[in-house]
This record gives structure tokens, C-alpha cells and sequence, in this order.
């Protein structure tokens, strides 16, 4: 789909910043979200979950928990569906845990009983017995000869031959002869890295309500990024009809793609099914650290060729993904976004999904595409410091453009690198004096960015107000952005439309609010059910006035005659076609549904200046600036949220955020309080610079941004730690001591 | 779960050395209910100490300051003297949590939980604070650094509770401070702490105590570091054997939230830094 004739210009209500429409709920402590769902008789569910890192599960007696007071139902396995296969499999074996339990949290059995305190004494008198596994969660390690094999069989046909089992998928692309690119570099750099898994450190944890009745017939209200999702995933797990089960989904206390997988709903509804009671589960933030999904962790190796004038002549990248007891680590989106800046004649790279005794990964902005460019960038910093080149002109002179055939494979369409990296080198920050030990770190980074599945509705009251329904969870400002699109198409006022994120049984499928997806696909749909229903007001005053639907065109939220041959007829106002609707046809309901597919991809350049106390270790992040292509942003506070927020979180990433696991493959950080996520204080004001290069794939223009922004924060960040160190950091995060240790062995040559 | 609510110290004690099972003293709560709700320690028997007479009060004794055991991490930062003569020790109680915490937490608390990462007990020890004791046979003093005998543990017998901590009178020319390192800048624990508490005469050192935090099993009191200072005008050489000698005291661990290696350095960095704002307040500077 071309962009239409709005460019981007022109617009009323597009670009500009009205109230949110969620935010009285949310000041005010009226938003329901996940564990604000309650039920008459509803019963309280807890799940007994697994110490060890790998154990086989020898016996589950429940005798005693079901003796307690209060105490309605037990499941374990047995209480689901049989004969999954696929990722159905594995996403019931990562719900409750079949002969063994894979990693420190596994879910093994789950209790209803009348309170929440009586579900947790009862879920402490359930006996598991297991005997105990060799275990492991180091990705090297992982996938090193002797290493204890996690699942056997679980290697797709991709994988070479003579690799450890626990490898399971392999990746390999690229062009051009590396070899033939390096030996035209003037200089050619190698190094290696690690970063640690991190978690996507939602505020909400995973919460629901699940009823399902012995008629098969179910309802499901849980806070999700995607209800469709659940609503299948579900079905199958607990063997229902889809169409029996009904989602709601309630607001969400964010998701940033952990809230894209199903934990906890099933258990729910299985507890329910046996007690024939509405079960409420909520996880707590112990559980949501074992047991949801944290993202990968890497091992990764970059060679890197370059010219003394800054042509990078060849490329290469491996990278090795740890992804939990399950396949499914990213590792093609790591090798595919690594280069995917730089256009390059010779570029290779390799990937692997290496299982481990940890959780199953799950998404996490741009999942895959931050860890590539720490690596990445990294290098290239080290190759503009030894070669004394601008690492800004190294990237515009190596920048992927439109036509540039990307690192990938295809080609780009219009992008807007080149566009950031020029608005990066015109910033202030770009020029502005260093203190004493301070560094500066620059970093672009690259997200895909998706369309998928979407249907929208859009329906008029007798008022003339408007209700808008969409199946993508609002979790970036989705609902003010789609009212915003809604409005410029109809031409009345923002505040007269109300956005809905409606249940499964509401509309057609929509995939989960993932892959940036929302303001594209959604956004998309609704301009398109928009459109959908102007015409239909259009063809009401044709009737009225008795000429053809052609001849009525809709200017400024009226019908009017296309021209002086079309007749002389008063505007009819959108509010005045819908108060006599009944009676001319009947209600008016706009939609649309499709897949769209012209995502543009998304481009940002970050640059950043930390401190380092040589003494400590410690890293102050003193000025951060983020430049993004939001194609165009329609809503631009909330687009300037999300690159704040991308870069608030890579702050974490990279200087103290990790898993911890001890040596008995537990984990040792399940708090808050060890699981060092930045506090408001440990941040400076995040500057943010809007570039707008349309994306020809939607009619505004517009691109996502909500994982981009977090794209290059690892880079970005690590190259401004390590110049103002003096020493390379190359394993995340750059906790003190980390810091300390380097400068240690840099001092001691 | 059995909870009590004493109007004096001699009952919460007769309480106490009755209990079956696991005991707690409740003040503000902050480690106790924590640990509830964690799953880490369900006491048997709760005895809130809020309700006994002057508990809450920071009152004038001898010179120095009687504070008494619900006396809040807020109040003590917000009294119009204490922060005066005792900086380290306010500003040490007051990094610990947040603005809702400073609200619940006491410094006995605080010493009582027994953590070698306490904010307070390395400035309380510093200072030369002792806390008051009562229980079964009666009642005794104690100094601060004789209360932890091991991470989750005191000195405390069975039956005693801690009635009030005793600051010592400022007198002239004296200082303290307290430093912490965290990798962030609020809401964390200490991976290394240091107290330090100055008497000087003139512009040399007379009298000086170091105490570190999360560098052993429990909060040190360390006499070659204070030997160190004693005597010099806190120049560069004296400092540099500060640091040496609180790195030298050091016995710590390797954990989630620091190396041996880590806690060693950074102990004596924060020796130096702590004890140059301890000779800046008592009058060094000038």
C-alpha cells in the first residue's frame, strides 16, 4: 500500500499530542488490571514449582495438601491435554512439567483452595520427590563436549552434524568472500563477547481469572500483549474448542514482550475445570523472575575489516544463544540485525539456539537485535579509535540506504539510517566538552518490525460519537494513537471517539501487540475501517439526496456533493447521517481485516556519555540522547516514551542487570532488590529526536518504534563506558566489579 | 502465629523468654514482614515493642542521645540537632529504602537483623553508640559492635530485647561520616560500608574509629585502621595507609551482589573518602 495523498502534512489530528485516554483510570487507581479480576465463589490458585535446575520427577503426592481446609482441587500433567506436538509441546511442558523438571522453577503441580494463604500452605505440602540431574546454564558451556544434554531429539534438521544435542537450530547468512573483504582491510579486528539474560522487569506480574465448566465452555481474563494467543494456546493445552473459550484481556502493567507467552492461564483453567469454580492465579515477582520468560543470553565473535579511510571491507559474526530448556532462542534476528546498518559487500553470519537448565527465553524488544549490537558496534568503536576516525562519518559512509542490499539478504526499501545518523551529528550533544572521565559512546541499531494479523471494527452511535474496536493490547499508547487516526479519517474531533481493545468473541483473530506491530497494523486497519465507513455515510447521503455514491465526497466529518454537477446540497454532518440511521439502512459499522506486510524497518542512532570512578567501578550515565525514523509519529509524546523507555531499560541491560544463577543452577536474584533495574535516580533526562521518513507500506507513513529504541543502548552505552575507562568492556552487564576487574588486568598488562 | 502487644520492656521480655518456637521482636517491620511474606522466616510468636512508653522519642542523656526503638530512619533525619552532632550516623540510617521505608525502619532493627550489609550499625560503631538490654535477669548495656555475632544472628540470649541505643556526647572537635557502595544510587544494600568517626586537636587526628560493613560476617570495628590516622593530619600518606589497612581487615565473600576481590578494594577507597568528610566536619578543613 502507497502512502496516500496526506504525505506528511496536512494532517489535523495526526502529530499532535492529546490527553491519553487511559489516564484518569490510571491516576486514579480505577484501571483493572490482571489481579483486579474477581469472580463470585471464585477459589485462589498457587503452583508448586521445582528447586532444582534439573531433577526427575519421581512421585507427586497431593494426599495431604487435599486433606487441608479450604483446599478444592490438584492438578499436575495429567490434568491437561494429550498428544501435543510442536510448540504446543513445549509450551505445555514449560506450563507444568512433565517426568522432569528442566530448570529453578518449573512448574510441577498447582493447588485451588478457598484463600490465597490457604493455596500457599497447601502448595508447601505437596511432595515431589525427584532425583536430581547434572545440570547447566552457561551457553559455552551449554553446548561443550560432556555438557548434560537437556532433551535428546530436539535439534531440528538445520543443525550440522557432530553438534552437541543441546544445540537445536542453526543459522547461517550473508554474501560476498569475507575472506577476499579482510584481505583488503588496512586493518582487520576480532574479539569476543557475553551478556548476561536479562528480564523484560514488567511492573505487573502475570495475573488471571480462568473459569472453564464440565460443558467444555470457558472464560479467561488475564493480562496479556496477546488474547488471541491465549485464547488458542489454551484451547489446545487444555483441550477445549477455541471458539468455547472466551479472553478478555484487562490493562497491562507492561509486557515489552514477556507478556506475549502463556504461563499461568492454563493452570487456571484446568484448576477450574476440576473444581468447577472461577480460579484466580497470580504470580508473584519471585515467580515471574523463575519462571516467565527472560531473554537469551549470548556468547558472541566479530571479525571486523577496515580501510584507514573508514570503508568497512568484510564482516562476520557468531552467535551462540542460550534460550532455556526449550528451543526457540533468537538467534536468527541476532545474525540477521547485526550488520543490518552497514551496507557491506562481504558479510557472514552464523547462529545457534543452544538449550539450557533455565527458563524459556521470551521476547524482549527487538528480541535478539541489542545483544548483536553491543558486539557489533563495539567493534567498530575499537576500529574508529585505533584508525582516529568520527565514528558518526565511519557509520554514514558505510550506512545502508534505500536499495542497498541488507546483511540479510534483501533489499532495503526507503529507510532512514543516513536521516538519524545526520540528526546525531547535528545535535548539540554530538559537540558538547567531556568532563574528566567521561566518555562518549555512539551506537546505531536495527529492528525488522512486523505487520501480522489484524481486524478492526469500528462502529457509530446515534450521538455521532464513535466506538473503535481492536484486538492488539494497548501497551505503548495504542488506544490514543488508533483514536487519533480514526479521527483525521472521519474528520470529527478525537475526544468523540472511544477505543476499545475488544475480546476474542468481539472480533476476527488478531495476532499478539509484538513486533512493533500496533500503531502499523492496527493503525492501519483502523484508517482502512474508517474509510469502510465514510463510504457507507457517503452512500446514506447519496440515498438522501438521491444521487450517486461517487458524487458524495467526505470533507471535514460531512458529506458533501463531489461538485456543482453533483447538485446543490447542504453538508451533511457525520452526527446527523448516524441520529436518523435506523431508519436509512440501519447501523453503520466500518472494518477491516487483513495481514498487512509493508512494516518499514526502523533505524536509530543513540549517543551517550557515562562516568566511571576508576576507584569503584561505577558508571553514571550523565547525558543520553536518542535519534529513531518513527516514519511518521501520530501520536508524538508517546513516541517519545517509547525511545525513552528503550533506552531506560538498555541502561539496566548494560551496567547491572543479569541472571545470577549459583552453582547449584538456581537462581540467585529473584528479587528486585538483587535484580537491579534502574531507579528513577540513576537516570538523566533522556533527550529524543523524532525522525519522520515515511514508510511507504502504510498511508501515513508511519514505522514502529517500540523495540528499536532499544536496539543500540548496549552499544551506545558500553562504548562510552569503555572510553571513559580506557579499557574494553566486552561482557554485560558492566557491573563495578565487572569494571574494576578489567581496569585490574589492563594495569597489570 | 501469636502476636503481643507489651506496654513495657519487662513483659515483652517475660513474653519473650516464654515463646515457643520462632520468636520476633516487631518494630517498623521492615526486615520482619519482608521476611514473612518471602517465605524466609514465619515467626511462631510476634512481640510489637511500638506500644511501650518513649520508644519513640530521641531525648537528651549525658550529653549524647537516648533514641529509642521505634524511633523512625525520617524522624531521625528530620530532628533539628541530632543530624548536627552525629551526621554519619542520620545519614547512614537514612540511605537505607525508600521514602516509605524511611517512614517504618529503626536503627535497632536495623542491628538486630543481624546483616553484615546494616547501613547503621558501621556509623553506630563508629560513633562508640551502645544499646540497652533487658531481659529475664535484668537489665545491661551493651556496645554496638558486640550485638552481631554472625549474619542473622546477635548476642542477644533469649528473652532480651534491645530497649534503647545510647549516642555518646559529640564533644569538640569532632566528626563522623558513613559511605556505602551500591551499583546503583538508591533503594539497594551495601556491598561495602565504612563508618568513621574523628576527634582531632588542632589539625592532627587524636582519636579516631573505623568500622566496615559487608566485608565479613559481621560489622567490623577496625583498630589498625583507626591506628593509621591517629596522629596524622590525614595527609596522603595516612590516608593510602588507611585504605590499606581497611582492605587488609577485610574477610568477605564472593556473592550476587560483589567479589572478594571487589569488596577488598572498594573497602579501602571508601576508608579514604569516609574519613575525609569525617576531618572536613570536625573542623580539619578549616
Amino acid at each position: 500500500m502507497a502512502p496516500d495523498g496526506h504525505g506528511t502534512n496536512g494532517f489535523k489530528v495526526v502529530g499532535t499530542r492529546p490527553n491519553r485516554p487511559d489516564g484518569v483510570d490510571k491516576v486514579t487507581g480505577r484501571a483493572k488490571f490482571g489481579a483486579d479480576a474477581a469472580a463470585p465463589g471464585m477459589l485462589h490458585a498457587a503452583i508448586v514449582r521445582s528447586p532444582h535446575a534439573h531433577a526427575k520427577i519421581l512421585k507427586i503426592d497431593s494426599a495431604k495438601a487435599e486433606a487441608m481446609k479450604g483446599v478444592k482441587a490438584v492438578v499436575t500433567r495429567a490434568d491437561f491435554a494429550e498428544g501435543l506436538t510442536g510448540e504446543n509441546w513445549n509450551i505445555l511442558e514449560n506450563v507444568m512439567a512433565s517426568d522432569t523438571a528442566l530448570y529453578d522453577g518449573h512448574a510441577v503441580a498447582a493447588v485451588a483452595a478457598s484463600t490465597p494463604l490457604a493455596a500457599r500452605d497447601a502448595a508447601k505440602l505437596i511432595e515431589v520427590e525427584y532425583e536430581l540431574l547434572p545440570h547447566v546454564t552457561d551457553v559455552d558451556k551449554a553446548m561443550g563436549s560432556g555438557a548434560p544434554v537437556i532433551r535428546t531429539g530436539a535439534a531440528d534438521k538445520s543443525v550440522p552434524e557432530g553438534m552437541h544435542p543441546n544445540v537445536v537450530r542453526y543459522h547461517e547468512s550473508g554474501h560476498g568472500d569475507v575472506e577476499k573483504g579482510f584481505a583488503e582491510a588496512d586493518l582487520v579486528l576480532e574479539d569476543s563477547f557475553k551478556t548476561e539474560a536479562t528480564h523484560q522487569g514488567y511492573i505487573e506480574p502475570h495475573a488471571c481469572l480462568a473459569q472453564l465448566g464440565p460443558d467444555g465452555k470457558g472464560e479467561v481474563w488475564c493480562c496479556t500483549q496477546g488474547h488471541f494467543n491465549v485464547q488458542k494456546v489454551c484451547a489446545a493445552l487444555v483441550g477445549t474448542d477455541a471458539s468455547q473459550l472466551r479472553v478478555t484481556p484487562s490493562e497491562i502493567g507492561g509486557g515489552f514482550g514477556g507478556k506475549t507467552v502463556v504461563f499461568i492461564e492454563p493452570v487456571a483453567l484446568a484448576l477450574s475445570r476440576k473444581a468447577n469454580r472461577p480460579v484466580k492465579l497470580v504470580m508473584s515477582r519471585s515467580e515471574v523472575f523463575r519462571a516467565t520468560g527472560p531473554t537469551a543470553s549470548t556468547s558472541m565473535d566479530i571479525k571486523i575489516g577496515m580501510t584507514r579511510d573508514g570503508k568497512i571491507t568484510a564482516a562476520q559474526g557468531v552467535f551462540r544463544l542460550q534460550g532455556g530448556a526449550f528451543p526457540g532462542a533468537p538467534m536468527e534476528f541476532t545474525a540477521m540485525c547485526a550488520f543490518a546498518p552497514y551496507a557491506l559487500e562481504n558479510v557472514h553470519q552464523v547462529g545457534y539456539d543452544v538449550m539450557s537448565n533455565r527458563p524459556k527465553q521470551a521476547a524482549y524488544r527487538a528480541p535478539g537485535s541489542p545483544m548483536a549490537a553491543f558486539a557489533v558496534e563495539s567493534v567498530v568503536d575499537q576500529l574508529c579509535n585505533e584508525l582516529d576516525l568520527d565514528p558518526i562519518e565511519v557509520r554514514l559512509k558505510n550506512a545502508s540506504k534505500e536499495g542497498t542490499k541488507a546483511s540479510f539478504g534483501p533489499k532495503f526499501d526507503r529507510i532512514g539510517l543516513v536521516e538519524t545518523l545526520e540528526a546525531a551529528k547535528a545535535h548539540p550533544h554530538h559537540k558538547a566538552p567531556l568532563a574528566e572521565g567521561q566518555g562518549r559512546g555512539i551506537s546505531c541499531g536495527f529492528w525488522f518490525n512486523h505487520g501480522g494479523e489484524t481486524a478492526v471494527s469500528l462502529a457509530l452511535s446515534e450521538d455521532g460519537t464513535v466506538s473503535l474496536s481492536v484486538g492488539t493490547p494497548d501497551i505503548g499508547g495504542s488506544r490514543a494513537s488508533m483514536g487519533q487516526m480514526a479521527a483525521e479519517e472521519l474528520g470529527i474531533p478525537y475526544e468523540k471517539i472511544r477505543t476499545t481493545v475488544a475480546d476474542t468473541a468481539t472480533l476476527g483473530y488478531n495476532e499478539i501487540s509484538h513486533g512493533s506491530r500496533v500503531t502499523y497494523a492496527s493503525g492501519l486497519a483502523t484508517i482502512q475501517a474508517a474509510r469502510d465507513t465514510v463510504q457507507k455515510l457517503c452512500a446514506r447521503a447519496a440515498a438522501k439526496w438521491g444521487i450517486d455514491e461517487d458524487a458524495v465526497v467526505w470533507e471535514d466529518g460531512c458529506a458533501k456533493p463531489s461538485g456543482p454537477n453533483a447538485g446543490e446540497f447542504e453538508p451533511l454532518p457525520l452526527a446527523r447521517i448516524a441520529r436518523s440511521m435506523g431508519r436509512t439502512g440501519g447501523p453503520i459499522v466500518g472494518h477491516f481485516e487483513a495481514t498487512p506486510e509493508g512494516a518499514g524497518v526502523s533505524f536509530a542512532t543513540h549517543i551517550v556519555d557515562a562516568e566511571v570512578d576508576k576507584e569503584t567501578g561505577q558508571t553514571k550515565v550523565v547525558r543520553y540522547t536518542v535519534v529513531q525514523d518513527a516514519g511518521k509519529a501520530i501520536h508524538p509524546t508517546y513516541v517519545e516514551g517509547q525511545f525513552q523507555g528503550g533506552a531506560a531499560q538498555g541502561i539496566g541491560w548494560a551496567l547491572n542487570e543479569e541472571y545470577i544463577y549459583g552453582e547449584d543452577g538456581r537462581l540467585q536474584n529473584s528479587l528486585f532488590l538483587d535484580y537491579r533495574i534502574p531507579v528513577a535516580s540513576d537516570l538523566p533526562m533522556i533527550d529524543t529526536v523524532i525522525v519522520e521518513v515515511p514508510n511507504p507500506g502504510h498511508p501515513y507513513g508511519v514505522r514502529g518504534v517500540g523495540e528499536t529504541s532499544i536496539c543500540p543502548p548496549l552499544a551506545a552505552i558500553a562504548n562510552a563506558v569503555s572510553n571513559a575507562a580506557g579499557v574494553r568492556l566486552k561482557e554485560l552487564p558492566m557491573s563495578p566489579p565487572r569494571i574494576l576487574a578489567a581496569l585490574a588486568a589492563q594495569a597489570d598488562g | 502465629m501469636q502476636y503481643h502487644t507489651p506496654g513495657s520492656f519487662d513483659d515483652a521480655a517475660t513474653i519473650a523468654a516464654k515463646a515457643e518456637g520462632v520468636t520476633r521482636f516487631l518494630a517498623g517491620g521492615t526486615d520482619v514482614l519482608v521476611q514473612l511474606r518471602a517465605d524466609m522466616v514465619t515467626p511462631d510468636v510476634l512481640i510489637d515493642i511500638k506500644h511501650i512508653d518513649g520508644v519513640s522519642d530521641i531525648a537528651r542523656e549525658d550529653g549524647g542521645w537516648r533514641i529509642g526503638v521505634a524511633v523512625t530512619g525520617a524522624e531521625m533525619t528530620e530532628h533539628p540537632e541530632l543530624d548536627k552532632e552525629w551526621p554519619g550516623v542520620v545519614e547512614a540510617m537514612d540511605l537505607i529504602g525508600s521514602t516509605q521505608i524511611q517512614g517504618r525502619a529503626t536503627l535497632v532493627g536495623n542491628l538486630c537483623n543481624g546483616s553484615p550489609a546494616a547501613d547503621s550499625v558501621p556509623a553506630m560503631i563508629a560513633a562508640g553508640a551502645s544499646v540497652s538490654v533487658v531481659g529475664p535477669d535484668g537489665s545491661r548495656t551493651i556496645k554496638v559492635e558486640d550485638v552481631p555475632t554472625g549474619p542473622g544472628r546477635t548476642s542477644l540470649e533469649k528473652g532480651e530485647v534491645v530497649s534503647a541505643v545510647h549516642l555518646p556526647a559529640r564533644g569538640d572537635n569532632g566528626g563522623d561520616a558513613y559511605l556505602r557502595f551500591i551499583p546503583r544510587t538508591e533503594m539497594d544494600i551495601a556491598v561495602v560500608g565504612c563508618g568513621v568517626n574523628l576527634r582531632l586537636d588542632g589539625d592532627r587526628v587524636a582519636e579516631a574509629r573505623v568500622s566496615l560493613g559487608a566485608v565479613a560476617p559481621t560489622v567490623l570495628l577496625v583498630e589498625e585502621a583507626a591506628q593509621a590516622v591517629i596522629g596524622t593530619t590525614l595527609d596522603a600518606a595516612a590516608l593510602e595507609a588507611l585504605s590499606a589497612a581497611a582492605s587488609a581487615a577485610c574477610k568477605p565473600i564472593n556473592d550476587k551482589r560483589g567479589t572478594i576481590e571487589f569488596r577488598t578494594h572498594v573497602a579501602g577507597v571508601l576508608a579514604k573518602r569516609a574519613a575525609k568528610i569525617a576531618y572536613d566536619r570536625a573542623g580539619g578543613a578549616k
